[in-house]
């Protein structure tokens, strides 16, 4: 089973064989597949997938992968296609804080590039790199929608709009203080505006 | 003042919760509409008020309806569009966060209209905190009785989910859509047959815009002939527009189709004019896949006539001289921007969003990518721009899905309104750096 996924990274039987989801996420995902008629709960994998990276320290492992296969009833291929082709999904281990910055047109017009790179200098780390202690993942990203309140960066649930240096620093210093690992599932949003 | 129907209690505190939005006149359009109006007394209602798509395409909602098959014995599905990714465009957002009733009081009456028990919100993944307001509001939908069996003691029925993406601007196309619901990568499907066909597990299928199914409820409320009352001739009702760039005001704004655009530029009650003073440039129009137009074209036609909010005067012109309201993602460029370097920014956004499936759309919008590099390094030649016409030009019309288009029509129009602009950057070996940032917040003479 799971050969295909072999592949990409190690795939570790121990590590498989000790995967195990809270209470909450597994009840969570048997009320996600009573959303669809029966036999497609194939549908629940893009929301199966999200509570997966979040109780697997934000990144989607194989052996995760092959979990998931396994609590929908589908193929180990099948949940790797889905996760490889949505950017959301990580492949790789991440920071507890993935700071994710637009940089599309609206944002870039009002300051993307320069907030990249003070936030780069900040951290001191480049786009795409996490920062030795694990705390922070600094990436770009293509417009969230937020294109009014340029300029902007997502980070979990959270929207952090309008952005300024001051307003970065008091971020990161929260962030870092709370020493917490942010998801997009959190419930506990807090957007700045 | 504009007329509002989709904003017009926006502003009211506590409209987000159930009560509230009750207490303002929310759900009587679901009242009046499974009262008083069969199914297709509704679809009717929808083709009479002239609603078009709000999602980019502009097609009328009431004929898509009619189209939808219907085999006895098999279910129908209504897909709401929430995926929201044009850049540019931030409107659905802003109807879901603060409004979020009205959307599910549309997405019931739309049900209803189209014979769908069960209906789903595709929402982009980005806007999770978005799916849990929506969630929240379902839940107090059903609590009250206007979902789940029976609905106000009928004998219509309806089951409504929300259902995440995960970071994906195709899946915002309809069968890429239905796709990424079935839990599988989102490649758009080859048609026909379209979704009113084979849509959902290969059910018939409507998928709409969130502007376009929270526009019904006005439609039930006023009545379809009153609503195609507003706007200007085939422009019916208002619009969301989502103003973004070098302006005062940036925001979303609800509009009366045929608005003139200096009127929406320039007025306080809009974008309040161009930051810092500045003069107007450049304007993409309707979300990034639409020709850009200098000031000159944006504000009039060729022909000199004032240019209106409209689907057929943005569009006047064509291609040469006109846009499309597309998405209604309007960014305003001021004269220091680089219009060869927000190209730049569309063209990797939709090298990245690019499902690979079509050798045209994944190789040209990666070269493409590649060769405006150059521009802002100063690498280009001058036979870099025919390149690049070139290339756009064999994209163009030649793929699965309309993204290829997309991804080659903000190419085509930069390179034939701002040509002298690439040039320049041959010439100058370069671009002019800005600090976009301090013109954000105003910290340099500017
Ligand atoms: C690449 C691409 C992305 C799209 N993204 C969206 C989107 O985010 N939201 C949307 O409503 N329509 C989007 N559309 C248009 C949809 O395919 C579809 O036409 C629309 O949802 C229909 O709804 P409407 O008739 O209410 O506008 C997109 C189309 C393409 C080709
Ligand atoms: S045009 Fe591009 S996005 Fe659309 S199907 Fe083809 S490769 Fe995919
Ligand atoms: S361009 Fe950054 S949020 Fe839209």
């Amino acid at each position: 089973m799971s050969a295909q996924i072999h592949g990409v990274l190690p795939f570790d039987k121990e590590k498989r064989k000790q995967i195990k989801f809270s209470d909450d996420a597994l009840q969570t995902i048997e009320n996600i597949k009573k959303r669809y008629p029966e036999g497609k709960q194939k549908s629940a994998l893009i929301p199966v997938l999200h509570i997966a990276q979040a109780e697997n320290d934000g990144w989607l492992s194989p052996e995760v992968m092959d979990y998931v296969a396994e609590l929908l009833n589908i193929s180990p291929i099948e949940v790797f296609e889905v996760a490889s082709f949505y950017t959301m999904f990580n492949l790789k281990p991440v920071g507890k804080c993935v700071l994710e910055v637009c940089r599309t047109s609206s944002c870039w017009l009002n300051g993307a590039n320069e907030i990249v790179a003070y936030i780069e200098k900040k951290l001191g780390i480049k786009e795409g790199e996490t920062t030795p202690d694990g705390m922070f993942t600094l990436k770009t990203v293509e417009c969230l929608g937020s294109c009014g309140t340029a300029p902007m960066m997502q980070c979990g649930a959270s929207y952090h709009e309008n952005l300024t240096f001051e307003k970065i620093d008091a971020i990161i210093e929260k962030y870092r203080k709370e020493n917490k690992r942010r998801n997009y599932t959190d419930l506990d949003w807090e957007n700045t505006k | 003042m504009g007329r509002k129907l989709l904003l017009d209690k926006i502003h009211i505190p506590g409209i987000q919760s159930y009560e509230v939005y009750r207490q303002n006149g929310g759900y009587t359009a679901v009242e009046k509409a499974l009262k008083n109006y069969s199914p297709d007394q509704i679809v009717e209602e929808v083709k009479k008020s002239g609603l078009r798509g709000r999602g980019g395409a502009g097609f009328p909602t009431g004929m898509k309806w009619s189209f939808l098959a219907k085999p006895p014995g098999v279910p129908r599905y209504l897909l709401c569009n929430a995926d929201e990714s044009e850049p540019g465009t931030f409107k659905d957002r802003y109807l879901m966060e603060h409004i979020p009733h009205l959307l599910i009081e549309g997405m019931i009456i739309s049900s209803y209209a189209l014979g769908a028990n069960t209906s789903y919100i595709y929402i982009r993944g980005e806007y999770f905190y978005v799916s849990r307001i929506l969630e929240k509001a379902i839940a107090e939908a059903y609590q009250h009785g206007w979902l789940g069996k029976n609905i106000l003691g009928t004998d219509y029925s309806l089951d409504l989910y929300v259902q995440v993406g995960a970071g994906a601007y195709i899946c915002g196309e309809e069968t890429a859509l239905i796709e990424s619901l079935e839990g599988k990568r989102g490649n758009p499907r080859i048609k026909p047959p379209f979704p009113a066909v084979a849509g959902l597990w290969g059910c018939p299928t409507v998928v709409n815009n969130v502007e376009t199914i929270s526009a019904v409820v006005p439609i039930i409320n006023i009545g379809g002939e009153e609503y195609a009352k507003i706007g200007i001739g085939k422009s019916t009702g208002t619009k969301l527009i989502s103003a973004s760039g070098h302006i005062n005001k940036p925001g979303v704004y609800e509009i009366e189709l045929g608005l003139p655009v200096e009127e929406f530029i320039y007025s306080d009650e809009y974008c309040g004019g161009i930051r810092n003073g500045k003069k107007l440039k450049a304007v993409v129009a309707g979300g990034s896949s639409v020709p850009i137009l200098p000031a000159e074209l944006i504000l009039k036609t060729a022909k000199g006539e004032p240019r209106l909010m409209s689907y057929e005067s943005l569009a006047d012109g064509g291609f040469q001289t006109g846009t499309m309201l597309g998405s209604g993602g309007f960014i305003v460029m001021d004269e220091d921007t680089s219009v060869v370097e927000n190209l730049y920014t569309f063209t990797r956004f939709y090298h990245h969003e690019s499902c690979g499936q079509c050798s045209p759309c994944r190789e040209g919008t990666g070269w493409m990518e590649k060769i405006l590099k150059k521009f802002i390094d100063g690498t280009a030649t001058m036979s870099d721009v025919d390149l690049l016409w070139d290339i756009q030009s064999k994209i163009d019309g030649r793929t699965i899905c309309p993204l290829g288009d997309a991804a080659s029509w903000p190419v085509a129009s930069a390179i034939r309104h701002f040509r002298h602009e690439f040039e320049e950057a041959v010439r100058n070996k370069g671009i002019k750096k800005v600090n976009y940032y301090n013109k954000r917040w105003g910290l340099v003479e500017v």
